[in-house]
């Protein structure tokens, strides 16, 4: 048998049929839902007349817009302010209760972000194929499961025949070896990949982060990473199985138990590439010299370290990539030449699939603990990721800590890091977030975003601006 | 779905790499729950000077004269000349709907984000990869002559210039067929029902812990 990488061993594993063209029906094992893109998939399988192929394979909870304050989530759905966001909460729940699906409800402690709760509860496990409406569900693949964001067409299509209809992808690894010097995270690591191959170096492959310095993270800092996969491009990400992985997954609620566990673990170690396995291409890095990333522009290869300085258009050749620096110049506000640690911030965004999740809040804790956020900044904000996240943050006091630090501290949810509910970052202001897009508007009409890691928007909340979180 | 064979228009030049979904619909229009209606707020962010929210009545909003989509030249255009990485970010549908509600049948690149390229094929919308020197070349003759229209032959794969030059692509050629033919991908899948069936049943046994989650 062929040497096969572990994108090829899941998806081979998958095939249901495959036509001449290559393109083929890969089965789906798990499919997540929140009420953004599901609304639509379920009012066409209404029209059509169909039910949900198999209803347990679907995983539901509402994250997008759904409030983030304690008095706005006090009651229930009815109390969600925006009435349209009410519409599309309340119709997720009427989706899930008409078609029989399992639903993490606003008000239910196990409800989050989507990318947060599926690792958490146990429904994402390793090998599996994840779908959902969303592009961050490359997030999956930290467990070595192939999950990828699809649009809602695709989301009705799974949902009425558990299949996707599908071309493979072609196979890249990032190797990031070395040793992570301290203060520089997952997050780091990510930017640095997307600063290297840039925001489309991905398309069109499926990429296996791999090498010492990957392995070496813990399950979250991996989902971290892979999250960030379709900021390089690339629909899927994912990462080989390894003890690490286990270790996560044994005993979460939805995860096999008894012998079922033993046979499982069984499969699952099996999935890594093989060593002979061929990538059509393979990027490496070198862990040791990674520093801590800041984004200056509007796209996430936008991305220099903490030290280094906003390039000068007047510099770069290209003139595409002239032009693109002028605009995001020109939105952000900023001069090319300029230091990155002269950026003044006005708001603080920690929170998001990217990094919302116990280790995220744990790193920032640590920095802001017996400190206060400087005077400048308007408003700094922690989301934690979901309500069991919550509750572990609040045991081990962290809520006093960003509180006492003058941080607020918040309901779960997607929050600011699309500000689709009411946490919007202000016209022209900057704001240090461990979000992961930095696109125009994203936060906020008019906003200007910096992607940074957790410890980097902790420190960047107490000193007023970015600094090397290495140093303090 | 919508069928597609020939789309003859009037070509918008939007110069500028890597647009994403954000750009295309912004969040708040996503808060819809139906499929329609996401034309007028298509490049909100550009096309007008405020803020849009999706209640609000845009034909009473200021325009951003400057944006390319409200020079009167480019009024009715149905085909959309791009830069690299069109359609990354977010892989919300919500962009193909606004596009294709605004009139966009067909859109030219040298380079589309892979979610959002699957997308347009689900929607009637053909995303067509031309080489980057192609698209320079495009630019220059639309911005040179008013109201440069392209017209788009998919059966025969080119896109024809007012000369009547043509410039062929590649298209993947099941999706060809599904888009000429309009067909349903649901309704194909389901033909396959006893494959999707006999795959199920194989895969419960072998890996029954994927199929827990009821428990």
């Amino acid at each position: 048998m062929s040497s096969k990488t572990l994108y090829d061993k899941i998806w081979d594993a998958h095939l249901v049929t495959q036509r001449d063209d290559g393109t083929a029906l890969i089965y789906i094992d798990r499919h997540l839902i929140h009420e953004v893109t599901s609304p639509q998939a379920f009012e066409g399988l209404r029209l059509a007349g169909r039910k949900p192929w198999r209803a347990d394979a679907n995983f539901a909870t509402p994250d997008h817009n759904i409030p983030t304050t304690a008095a706005e989530r006090r009651a229930g759905i009815d109390g969600i302010l925006d009435p349209i966001s009410k519409i599309q909460v309340t119709t997720l729940g009427d989706n899930c209760n008409e078609f029989g699906i399992l639903e993490m409800n606003m008000n239910d402690i196990r409800q989050g972000i989507v990318h947060v709760v599926g690792p958490e509860q146990g429904a994402t496990l390793p090998g599996m194929t994840i779908v959902c409406g969303d592009s961050h569900t490359s997030t999956h693949g930290a467990l070595g499961a192939l999950a990828h964001g699809i649009g809602t067409s695709e989301v009705e299509h799974v949902l009425a025949t558990q299949c996707l209809m599908a071309k493979k992808a072609k196979n890249m690894l990032v190797r990031v070896d070395g040793e992570l010097p301290d203060g520089v995270t997952a997050k780091d690591i990510v930017l640095a990949i997307i600063g290297k191959i840039g925001t489309a170096g991905g398309t069109g492959y499926t990429i296996e982060f791999g090498g010492d310095a990957i392995m070496a993270l813990s399950i979250e800092g991996r989902m971290t990473v892979c999250n960030m996969a379709i900021e390089a491009g690339a629909r899927a990400g994912l990462i080989a199985v390894d003890q690490s992985t286990i270790d996560y997954i044994k005993g979460r609620p939805f995860a096999p138990k008894g012998e079922l566990w033993d046979q499982a673990v069984e499969a699952w170690l099996g999935l890594h590439s093989d060593k002979e396995a061929l990538f059509d291409k393979v990027v490496e890095l070198s862990a040791a010299e990674i520093e801590p990333q800041v984004t200056w522009g509007t796209s996430p290869e936008m991305v220099v370290s903490v030290n280094g300085s906003i390039p000068d258009p007047a510099q770069e050749q290209d003139p595409s990539r002239r032009e693109s620096i002028l605009q995001a110049l020109k939105y952000m506000g900023l001069k090319g030449g300029s230091a990155i640690k002269e950026i003044k911030l006005d708001t603080i965004f920690i929170g998001s699939c990217t990094n919302s999740r116990i280790e995220d809040l744990r790193a920032a804790a640590k920095v802001v603990e017996g400190k206060k956020v400087a005077e400048t900044i308007e408003l700094a904000m922690v989301v934690p990721g979901s309500g069991l996240v919550k509750k572990q943050a609040e045991e081990e006091g962290l809520d006093k800590i960003f509180i006492d630090a003058g941080l607020e501290w918040r309901e779960p949810g997607c929050s600011m890091c699309l500000a689709m509910n009411a946490d919007q970052l202000g016209n022209g202001k900057h704001c240090a977030s461990t979000s992961n897009r930095n696109f125009e508007g994203r936060q906020g009409f008019g906003g200007r975003t910096h992607l940074v890691s957790p410890a980097m928007a902790a420190a960047a909340a107490i000193h007023g601006h970015f600094v090397d979180v290495r140093e303090l | 779905m919508k069928k597609f064979s020939t789309e003859k228009g009037v070509v918008l030049p939007l110069n500028r790499a890597n647009v994403d979904t954000d750009f295309i619909i912004p969040k708040q229009f996503l808060k819809s729950i139906k499929r329609t209606g996401f034309g007028p707020n298509l490049f909100d962010e550009h096309r007008y000077l405020d803020k849009g929210e999706p209640d609000a009545d845009n034909s009473a909003r200021p325009l951003n004269k400057e944006f390319v989509m409200n020079q009167p030249r480019y009024a009715g255009a149905s085909v959309l000349l791009a830069r690299e990485n069109f359609g990354c970010g977010s892989s919300r549908e919500h962009a193909p709907w606004a596009l294709d509600d605004y009139g966009f049948r067909a859109i030219l690149a040298p380079s589309f984000a892979d979610i959002f390229f699957n997308n347009c094929f689900k929607n009637g919308l053909l995303p067509i990869v031309l080489n980057k020197a192609v698209i320079d070349d495009l630019f220059v003759e639309v911005e040179a002559t008013e109201g440069y229209q392209l017209e788009i032959d998919l059966d025969a794969q080119v896109v024809r210039k007012p000369t009547g030059e043509e410039i062929p692509f590649e298209v993947d050629q099941f999706r060809k067929h599904c888009l000429l033919n309009g067909l349903d991908d649901i309704g194909l899948t389901l033909e396959d029902s006893a494959a999707i069936t006999a795959f199920e049943t194989t895969w419960r046994t072998k890996s029954p812990w994927y199929f827990t989650l009821s428990n």
